[in-house]
Parts: structure tokens; sequence; C-alpha cells
């Protein structure tokens, strides 16, 4: 897509994505397909590892999750490269979501330059692939400004989800009634002043379900950090396969980890906005 | 009272949305203690014109002074001006995340700086004097559309604004509740305080009004006595418009 097939009007949308990627996009549905697919795999790859002759060894992964010695109740290697992911992740969101804000505000601001930049930012990043930004985060822009490959890892996430948080947030802020706006600034209140007591914590009710969504997608897209060989989770599974040949149990053990972690999100979230709505 | 300089006063605006002409060369002045009563058929420009007068809109050209304040896209004291000007809207437009409480405290707290203790001593003052003293700690939700209108017009009191802007501010409400809210604006014109509302309720207008402005397609078409509004008016226009709403 072209800037120019792209008004530059206050806040206007970008085109929404197709029905079908929506649908395929929800909480609800990518944990149903995760699940069928994992079953599949199981499945099929149980059978094919039978008639290859493939050695399980399940009841060695436990000490990899978790042990327990005289000190108590250690983590293993998987639980603490989840540890890892957790943080990675935390760090890149808030990183995400700062950088979203300013994006949406650049864009709701009204100021044409304002737009510009901030639709010609999210035209960049929606249309590259988040390997290719790891890539120039660590390979280009790594040696020029000195960052580790920690840090090229949590601001490759963080500038690439702030494109789609950024989206997140202006919506959530268009959703609020325009006579709100009005009412504040019938009694004298500033522009920022606006925002943070009046529009931003009514918007935040129609954030928390697609800003989950966007947690749950940062968590997993945090996966391709491996390949620049950062520790997380999936650079230690890999690490284990290589000391033991386990390939199937540790994959599988490491796809369930990351799938516990992101239901758990879901449903905390799910909760939260009950109890959100409660109130109000 | 015509000694004084006017409070409002508007020469010769105008005002475009697009090519659209909303205003049209529209002369008003409105001193302090002055209650107007704003009428005409719908679109005919009476919202855009009081919200001229609190800078929700802006005219394109004439000139409008308010309280000694020349208003103006760019006007550094507009939040000033704001801070005199109430407004109260026909859809209430009160903060639903906020309570009662909290929607009359927040303008004081966070535009005038005033402590939380005193801000709430006299939002309780003013839920008083709009007669729903006991609801201070429920949400706007709770409420019915007649209370709501009311904690709207205590929140612009609670700024000690000097002048209130109405804009049909019973024609949301179930009709059963509308007297509650006129009782109260009533009230509010004994107190002395400077009121322009847009309404079609004649039998309020009758009561408090000072003045009667009558507007078409844009246009101040009569401006008189309510007397001689009701009774006699010279426009046509004005007639037909006020035999249609007193029909009913
Ligand atoms: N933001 C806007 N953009 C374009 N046109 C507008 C806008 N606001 C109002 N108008 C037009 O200006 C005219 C006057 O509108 P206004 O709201 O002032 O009328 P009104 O007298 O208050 O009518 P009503 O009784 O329906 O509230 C209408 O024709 C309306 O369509
Ligand atoms: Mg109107």
């Amino acid at each position: 897509m072209s800037l120019t097939e792209t008004p530059i009007l206050k806040g206007q949308a970008l085109p929404e994505r197709p029905a079908i990627q929506r649908f395929f996009g929800s909480v609800s549905v990518s944990v149903a397909i995760y699940l069928a697919v994992i079953g599949l795999i199981a499945w099929g790859s149980y059978t094919g590892a039978q008639n290859m002759g493939y050695n399980w060894q399940w009841y060695r992964i436990p000490q990899y999750l978790y042990s327990f010695t005289d000190d108590g109740f250690q983590p293993g290697e998987l639980l603490i490269g989840l540890g890892a992911t957790l943080q990675l992740s935390i760090t890149a969101f808030v990183l995400a979501s700062v950088l979203g804000l300013l994006v949406a505000l650049l864009r709701l601001s009204g100021l044409v330059i304002g737009s510009a930049v901030a639709v010609g930012f999210l035209e960049f990043i929606r249309n590259i692939p988040l390997l290719v930004l790891l890539y120039l985060f660590y390979y280009v822009l790594g040696p020029i400004f000195g960052l580790d490959r920690y840090t090229a890892s949590i601001l490759t996430l963080a500038v690439f989800h702030s494109a789609l948080i950024s989206e997140i947030l202006r919506a959530g802020i268009n959703a609020v009634a325009q006579g709100q706006w009005e009412a504040a600034k019938s009694i004298g209140m500033t522009t920022s002043q606006t925002y943070r007591y009046i529009i931003l914590p009514q918007s935040v009710r129609f954030m928390l379900p697609p800003m989950t969504g966007e947690v749950v997608h940062l968590i997993k897209s945090s996966a391709i950090v491996s390949v620049i060989a950062v520790a997380e989770l999936t650079t230690f599974g890999r690490n284990i396969i290589s000391d033991t040949y386990m390939s199937f149990e540790i994959w599988f053990t490491v796809a369930i980890v990351y799938m516990v972690v992101t239901l758990i999100l879901s449903i905390g979230v799910t909760y939260l906005e009950r109890r959100y709505d409660v109130d109000q | 009272m015509t000694q004084t300089a006017p409070i409002i006063d508007a020469t010769n605006l105008d005002k475009f949305y697009g090519d659209f002409h909303a205003l049209k060369d529209v002369n008003l002045t409105v001193h302090q203690g002055q209650k107007m009563v704003i009428c005409g058929p719908s679109g005919s420009g009476k919202s855009t014109l009081i919200r001229c007068f609190n800078g929700l809109e802006w005219h394109n050209s004439g000139k409008l002074v308010i309280d000694g304040i020349e208003v103006h896209e760019h006007a550094k004291e507009i939040r000033e001006l704001r801070q005199e000007v109430g407004m109260v809207f026909q859809q209430f437009n009160l903060f639903p995340h906020l309570t009662v409480l909290e929607n009359l405290t927040i303008g004081p707290m966070k535009v005038r700086r005033i402590g939380q203790q005193e801000a709430e001593e006299t939002a309780r003052k003013y839920l008083d004097r709009v007669h729903i003293p006991e609801q201070a700690n429920k949400y706007p939700s709770q409420l019915s559309g007649g209370q709501q209108q009311r904690v709207a017009i205590a929140r612009s009191l609670c700024m000690e604004t000097r002048i209130m802007l109405f804009d049909e501010p019973t024609s949301a409400l179930d009709p059963e509740m509308i007297n509650e809210v006129l009782d109260v604006m009533v009230e509010l014109a004994n107190t002395g305080m400077t009121m322009v509302v847009v309404t079609h309720e004649m039998g309020f207008a009758r009561k408090v009004a000072d003045t009667m402005v009558f507007m078409e397609d844009g246009r101040i078409v009569e401006t008189s006595p309510p007397d001689q509004f009701f009774t006699n008016p010279s426009s046509e226009r004005c007639r037909i418009f006020l035999d249609q709403i007193l029909e009913h």
C-alpha cells in the first residue's frame, strides 16, 4: 500500500484487515486452531516416530522444567528460559506501548506533518517481515549504535508491536464519544488534561481485549530472537536438544509452555474485563 | 442594565462550515444578569452561535468579545474564558467513569487547582442547589436523565462560572423529567446568573427570559422582550414558528 492511498486525515483508520484475517486473529479462534494443530502434530508425529523407531524419553523432561533438591524447588532450564522470555516480552511491551501512544497521538494531533510521519512509520513497519527488522537492528543498527543482542531484540519487538499497538490505542481513543471532549473543554481542561483524566481512562475498556491479543502475539513473536541466540525459552529449548537429541519431547514441551502462559493471560483479562464492566 | 458594558458582544459574526454559511452577520449583546432565550427551527444556527461563545466553534469573521476577552482561535485566554462560561449540553456529557462528586470536583481541582476538600465542599453545595445531594457517590449511568442534567448544571456551577450557556437542555429528557430541570434553571436565573438558553420550552421562556431571540437560516430575525415576542412578533416567520410550537 502506498502513502497516497491512505488519506492523511485526523486519526482516520487504516484499512481494516479482511474478515477472514480478523477471524483467524481472534484469541479464541487462535487457541482452537493452536490446539487442533498441536493435536494433529502430536498424533502424526507419535505414529510417525513409532514407525521410524524414535526413542521417546519423556521421563527426562521434568528435570528441564523443575527439580526438588535439598534447597527446595529449583526451576529447570526451560522455566528459566520462560522467565527470560517474559522479561523480554514485558520490557518490549512497555516500550511498544509508549511508542505506540506517541504514534497514535501524532496521528490524532491533526497536524499534517505529524500524521504523515506517523502513517509513514506505520506503513514502513507493517510492510517488512519481523525477521528482517530483527536483522536490521542486530546487524545494521547494532554495530552502528553499539547495541548488544538483547537490546537489539527488545527494540525490534518494541518497534514492530508499537505499530500494531498504536492502531489499537487510536481506535480506543476514537471510541470515546465526542461529547466528552466538548465537556472537558468547556470546563477549561487542556488537551493533555483531557487525555489524562477523561479520554484515556474511558478508552481502556475498548483497548483491553485487543491489547491482550497483542501481548499474546508479542510473547509468541519473541521466539524469533532465538535466531540471534538471545537467551530465552526457544533458545534454551534448542540448546537442550543439541545436548540430548530429544527434539520431539522438547519442542512439544516448549510449545505447551508458551500455550499455558498465553492462555492464562487471556483468561485473566476476560476476568478483569468483567470486573471492570461491573464497576461502570 | 444597558449602561454597563455587555458581557457578550458579538458584531457581524460570520461562520462557515466548509462552503456552508452557518452564521450570517450576527449581532448580539448580552449584559450581566440578562436571561436570553434563543429559539428557531432546526439547522438555523442556534447551537453554532452559542458554541462560539465558549470556543467550541470559531467564527470566521466579525468580532466577538466576552467578558472583555476578544475570542478567536488563537486567543491565549481561551481557557480562562471557558472557565468563566459554563455550558450545559443536550446530551449531558457527564464523565461516565467518574462518580457524581468526581464529575463536579475534577474541573475545580485540575483546572483551578483547588484542594480536594474545598472542591468537595463546593460540589456538595451545588448538588444541594440542584436538589440531589444524596446522589454524590453514584455513577452517572445510575441516575435518571433529569438527575444527570442537574449534575451537569452543577458541574458548570462548580467552576464558578459567570455566564451559563444551555443548548436544548431538556430536549433529550422524558417529559416527566423536564420540569425538574427547568425548575433548577429558574432558580438559577433568580440568583442573578447571566444565561443564554437555546430551548423551545416557551413556558420557561415566559417565566425567566428578558430577551427573546429568533433565528432562522443562520440569521437573527427577531430580538424582542417576551411580551412583545409572544403577542406581536414583528416578523412573519417568527409568528409562524411560534404558532407551530405553541400548538403542542
Ligand atoms: N461540524 C459541522 N460541519 C458541517 N456543518 C455543520 C456542522 N455543525 C453544524 N452544521 C450545519 O450548520 C447548520 C446549523 O447547525 P446548528 O447545529 O447550529 O443548528 P441548530 O439551530 O442548533 O439546530 P438544532 O435545533 O437541530 O440543534 C446546520 O445546517 C448544520 O447542518
Ligand atoms: Mg442545536
